[in-house]
């Protein structure tokens, strides 16, 4: 049974939490124009074997986003922590400033 | 290869059972093949035999990293259907029914295909509207499909939750007569059977670790049995797609993510059809030694770890007595896990690749055992002459890309909500 240390609430069944996805993908800024930025984002994932950086949100608890790194082989647990202290998003068009 | 028939089993009798043929012979590599399958599950092993039938392609090699059917083919839940709604699923799914309905005959393998009907409960007015639609392109298509109305559910289903204090009442039904079940773990050894006596190796315990190149072109693997060359190398590893896709240097849109099936104690017959449950994800069928089998949702987060967690075992069992109140007490004697590739449409995958020489077959999601000979039959095709067979136009890598994508589910691009 997978369970889940909310940094909030502690050890937590992992049925209180709603799975969001890869953490890892980056959304491109708003106004990108790019269209395979986008391709990128909305579908193409790494789907790794082993450690995985993946979003849950807390719903029936503190209702915060959290990142849990877990091991996709095994569900082992390397760590957990709020999204919201995830370094500022950089998107991938404002890396060639035009 | 000796034929099966009632003439082999008396000849067999004279002497005690004993002098029967290995199904199929145990190969070696070669040091190179003109087409390599990685993968010997049912879509493999179909592919391999449609090569060598279809097309006299019989220099070809399966390459299994464990024994066959000890993945998906052998773990799911053998419901076959094609009540599809989206245009490129409707005719496919129902072209792999047409292939199941002579399957035992052309492999000459009993892989007892059960027509028994599958229906769908309707929970609503709008539902029973949402499946009226369904049914008439289906009937559009040739495609066997009936609605029935509470009554007729009643009078063929008489154990689901008709009571007054049902959660959710049922409306309707829709239903497709030919759907039904068929002996998964025989429809692999069927396929390896013929395809070997079409001359093809089948080499099991060889995994593939990597992939030959010469220049971009792909044109052979790397195996723990060794480098084993070939002029084209299809792809059909279920839910390890991405992993090897990554190392020919394939981007993908795949998840695997676990699907658990159960079978609990037998019990007298009960199930005479396949039902699946409108209101929630639950589907049961009755297995010949009279076990319940059934299944529900994903697990629903990344795992590669083919087996699953209890959360999914509670709802499921909770979706089960909710539509089924009589079975509240039985007994759940196991369940497990298969790794599937989940796509951002819930539909497959089959296509020639960016990469020369190397072609791909995944993303079958839940529901590819039913697609077994279509999948072979088409990736066949498609191997053979380099080009997608017709029936699979709808499943290129490229519709994500172009916005084509056949989304059966309606639940957008996360993978876990397929
Ligand atoms: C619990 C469950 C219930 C299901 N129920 C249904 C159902 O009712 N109806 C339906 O239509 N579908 C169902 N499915 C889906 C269906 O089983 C799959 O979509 C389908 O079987 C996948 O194709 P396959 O048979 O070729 O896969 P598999 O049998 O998994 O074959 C892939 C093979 O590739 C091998 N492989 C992986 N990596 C390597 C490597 N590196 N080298 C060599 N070999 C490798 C694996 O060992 C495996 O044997 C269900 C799936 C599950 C898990
Ligand atoms: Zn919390």
């Amino acid at each position: 049974m997978l369970r889940i240390e909310c940094p909030c609430c502690g050890l937590r069944d992992h049925d209180e939490f709603r799975y969001g996805g890869d953490a890892s993908v980056t959304r491109p800024a708003h106004d990108d124009p790019d269209p395979q930025a986008w391709y990128a984002y909305v579908y193409l994932r790494t789907n790794p074997a082993g450690p995985h950086r993946e979003f849950w949100q807390h719903v029936i608890g503190c209702r915060q986003w959290l990142v849990v790194e877990r091991d996709t082989r095994n569900h082992a647990i390397a760590s957990v922590d709020f999204a919201r202290k995830l370094p500022p998003r950089k998107s991938l068009a404002r890396k060639s400033p035009a | 290869m000796s034929r099966y028939s009632a003439f082999s089993i008396f000849r067999n009798t004279l002497s005690g059972q004993k002098n029967w043929q290995r199904a199929w012979r145990a190969a070696e590599p070669k040091p190179a093949y003109d087409v390599i399958v990685i993968g010997g599950g049912g879509h493999g092993l179909a592919t391999a035999f449609y090569l060598a039938e279809n097309h006299g392609i019989r220099n070809v090699a399966v390459l299994e990293k464990g024994y066959i059917g000890g993945g998906n083919v052998g773990r799911n839940t053998t419901v076959i259907r094609s009540n599809y709604l989206l245009d490129g699923n409707t005719q496919f799914y129902e072209f792999s029914m047409k292939l199941w309905e002579n399957m035992s005959r052309a492999l000459n393998f009993n892989v007892m295909f059960s027509q028994r009907g599958q229906l769908v409960t309707a929970h609503s007015a709008d539902q029973l509207d949402g499946f009226s639609h369904r049914a008439n392109i289906m009937r559009l298509n040739g495609i066997d499909a009936d609605i029935l109305d509470r009554d007729e559910v009643r009078r063929l289903v008489p154990y689901l939750d008709f009571s007054d204090t049902a959660r959710f009442p049922i409306h309707g039904a829709i239903f497709q007569g030919r759907a039904g079940t068929a002996r998964h773990d025989a429809v692999a050894w069927g396929y390896a059977r013929a395809a070997d006596g079409h001359g093809v190796d089948i080499i099991q315990n060889c995994e593939v670790t990597g992939f030959l190149r010469d220049g971009d072109s792909i044109v052979g693997v790397e195996t723990t049995k060794g480098r084993i060359g070939a002029g084209k190398v299809g792809l059909a590893v279920a839910g390890h797609t991405s992993v090897l896709g990554a190392k020919a240097g394939l981007e993908l849109p795949i998840e695997s993510h676990v699907l658990q099936a159960f079978v609990t104690e037998p019990l007298k017959p009960l199930v005479d059809h396949v039902v699946a449950y409108g209101a929630d994800h639950f589907y049961v069928s009755q297995s010949d030694k009279g076990g319940l089998v059934f299944g529900g949702n994903l697990d629903g987060y990344n795992s590669y770890a083919q087996r699953g967690n209890l959360g999914v075992v509670r709802e499921v069992a909770e979706a089960a007595i909710a539509l089924m109140p009589c079975i509240s007490r039985v007994r759940l004697l196991r369940h497990w896990g298969g790794v599937m590739d989940m796509t951002p449409d819930a539909s497959p995958i089959i296509c020639p690749t960016p990469i020369e020489g190397l072609f791909l077959n995944g993303g079958w999601c839940y529901g590819g055992f039913k697609a077994t000979p279509a999948s072979g039959w088409c990736f066949a095709h498609t191997i053979a002459t380099g080009k997608p067979h017709p029936l699979i136009a709808a499943y290129g890598l490229d519709r994500f890309r172009t916005g084509h994508t056949l989304d059966e589910a309606g639940a957008g691009p996360c993978a876990w909500l397929q």
